[in-house]
């Protein structure tokens, strides 16, 4: 035997492979199973999304940062529009209403988006009922946002300002069915799938990484708090009231795939408990925007019946508004850990600049941290469960 | 803590080192410095050290401020403690063919952020283990985030073509664009 070759072998893993979430590429070197390095490419979903926003005018650009992390559309939004109504000065005057409405709307993207973490990381770990289960839901949470805005994807709803109009009637009803089917819903997918023996041999002890580590590699969210974190940005930088909600910040020690699994799904019925309390605060009749006749438009009624709402609406639509010069970047927490908008303006009715933190981006240059030593099966584990989205990676 | 305070409790750490506290629209969360380039790796470490513990990469990001502003770039890095639930935004001026050291060594989590304002600036981060374009095929040419890059020219933008513009075209096309600015009546109501 002693003339038998031995060499690492390099595989290629995606762009098109499809538990690569899309077209993340990883070049893998492996020694039989064992993974001896990981070279992960990414770019491939890069649309120059940020060079496109300078040449937008400010309320122009809430489309397309929605197009950036897709599964978490409005939380994209919500960060752009906090940092902007920051150097505008006017988050200080949103109506409480307001508030309520966007902590509403960024627990269901959250619960949305978790929701499709759940199915596709179930199903690339072999169990494929738990994707069919996790749409189902999913599905009624994009009816919703298809109620505000006639759009399910992206409904570009929260506007700089507060929200592009008020909730449509039936909407508060409709979430309050969503959030008393979703726990007993929960409770059937983790009958499924967090005892399930197979599933814990695949995840437990899988992917450790320290909570240490993450600080350094920037990874925040439900990756650093299943590694024995605390940091969340709801609880340490609140923004739209979140302090004076009720919720519990969830965590876990080993840091491993089986813990950010648990940690996910305890995170979305902490959402319903969240959402829950906003509906409750949701005043049948009030504001939906602040009082600022130069960022908000008038209502459509009476722009067709009055003139100033007329004039109103032609010099928001046609020249938009100014924003005072300067630099702002509000954080939120979004479904995959810290996001937030860093916006430059120079005062004129474009951004200078717009520059989104890419939560995804620190997993996947992290991933070195998770897979190598570990067996190539375990790669698909780990990229399941760091729930990256390209579109948020590449930008 | 204000910018002033962690100014205070920063500069015994590195000695020489002139700081300034910059005004933004969110300082009451987020206070910022402006840290010479050079003293930046020093500063970090001081920023890391016990007292202040900013151990968490947020971000790292660059703005353009061509042709308003000479030095052309900020780079704008983000810290959090989040033990100590505090944020701080660090800028740094660079001019146009300055380089600046890199913080990988600090914050190994500053390795993709660093390629990607490489690739969409252009600027050289010294000391950077695996310097190459992130986002960019690898043999593009032009940073695109800069704001001398061609996007308002009506040109044909074709992978794997070079960006060229000459001086000419890149003057008329600000001008056009200021005067597009100045001339839209946006807020005067």
């Amino acid at each position: 035997m002693a003339d038998v070759r031995t060499e690492t072998m390099t595989v290629n893993m995606g762009p098109q492979h499809p538990s690569t979430h899309g077209v993340l590429r990883l070049v893998l070197e492996l020694d039989g199973e064992t993974v001896v390095s990981v070279q992960p490419t990414v770019g491939y979903l890069h649309t120059g999304i940020e060079k496109t926003c300078e040449q937008k005018k400010w309320q122009q650009v809430i489309p397309l940062v929605e197009r950036m992390d897709y599964l978490g559309a409005q939380s994209n939004s919500l960060a752009f529009c906090l940092s902007v109504e920051r150097m505008l000065g006017i988050d200080t005057q949103m109506p409480e209403r307001v508030n309520a409405i966007r902590v509403l709307i960024a627990e269901l993207q959250r619960i949305s988006s978790h929701l499709v973490w759940f199915g596709t990381h179930a199903m690339e770990v072999g169990a494929i009922t738990g994707l069919l289960y996790a749409l189902r839901e999913r599905e009624i949470v994009m009816n919703l946002n298809e109620l505000l805005g006639g759009f399910r994807f992206f409904p570009s709803y929260i506007r700089v300002g507060g929200l592009r109009e008020d909730i449509p009637r039936g909407y508060k009803e409709a979430v309050q069915a969503f959030l008393d089917r979703l726990p007993g819903k929960l409770d059937e997918y983790e009958t499924l799938i967090t005892k399930n023996m197979i599933w814990i041999d695949r995840t437990r002890g899988v992917g450790v990484i320290t909570y240490e580590d993450c600080c350094k590699q920037g990874l925040f969210g439900p990756i650093a708090r299943a590694a024995g974190g605390d940091y969340d940005v709801r609880r340490a930088f609140p923004y739209c009231g979140y302090d004076t909600y009720e919720f519990d910040v969830i965590g876990a020690s080993n840091g491993d795939v089986y813990d950010r699994y648990l940690c996910r799904v305890a995170e979305m019925r902490e959402s319903v408990k969240i959402a829950k309390q906003a509906l409750d605060r949701i005043d049948p009749v009030g504001p939906w925007a602040v009082d600022d006749k130069r960022i908000v438009p008038p209502p459509k009624d009476q722009v067709y019946t009055e003139m100033e709402a007329l004039i109103q609406h032609f010099l928001i639509y046609s020249q938009g508004f100014k924003v005072p010069a300067g630099d702002a970047y509000v954080p939120v927490e979004g479904p995959r850990g810290e996001h937030g908008c860093y916006v430059v303006s120079d005062g004129t009715n474009r951004p200078w600049r717009v520059h989104m933190r890419a939560p995804g981006l620190f997993a996947c240059q992290a991933l070195h941290k998770f897979i190598v030593g570990g067996m190539i099966a375990d790669v698909i584990a780990v990229i399941g469960s760091l729930d990256v989205v390209m579109g948020d990676v590449d930008r | 803590m204000t910018a002033e305070q962690i100014i205070a409790a920063i500069a015994p750490a590195v000695p020489g080192a002139t700081y300034e506290a910059l005004a933004s629209a969110d300082a009451a969360v987020t206070p910022t410095i402006l840290v010479p380039r050079e003293q930046l790796v020093a500063t970090c470490r001081a920023l890391q050290g016990p007292g202040l513990e900013y151990v968490a990469f947020s971000d790292v990001t660059a703005v353009d401020f061509h042709p308003n502003r000479i030095p052309r770039f900020d780079l704008v890095y983000h810290f959090v403690s989040p033990h100590r639930r505090a944020r701080v935004r660090v800028k740094v001026r660079l001019n146009n063919d300055d380089s600046i050291d890199t913080l990988t060594t600090l914050y190994p989590g500053a390795n993709w952020p660093e390629r990607e304002v490489y690739d969409l600036f252009g600027i050289v981060f010294d000391g950077h283990q695996d310097l190459r374009r992130l986002m960019m095929p690898e043999d593009w040419e032009g940073y695109p985030l800069r704001k001398d890059y061609p996007v308002q020219l009506r040109k044909d933008a074709q992978t794997y073509m070079p960006l060229q513009v000459t001086e000419e075209e890149f003057k008329a096309n600000m001008e056009r664009d200021r005067y597009q600015r100045q001339t839209s009546p946006a807020g005067k109501k």
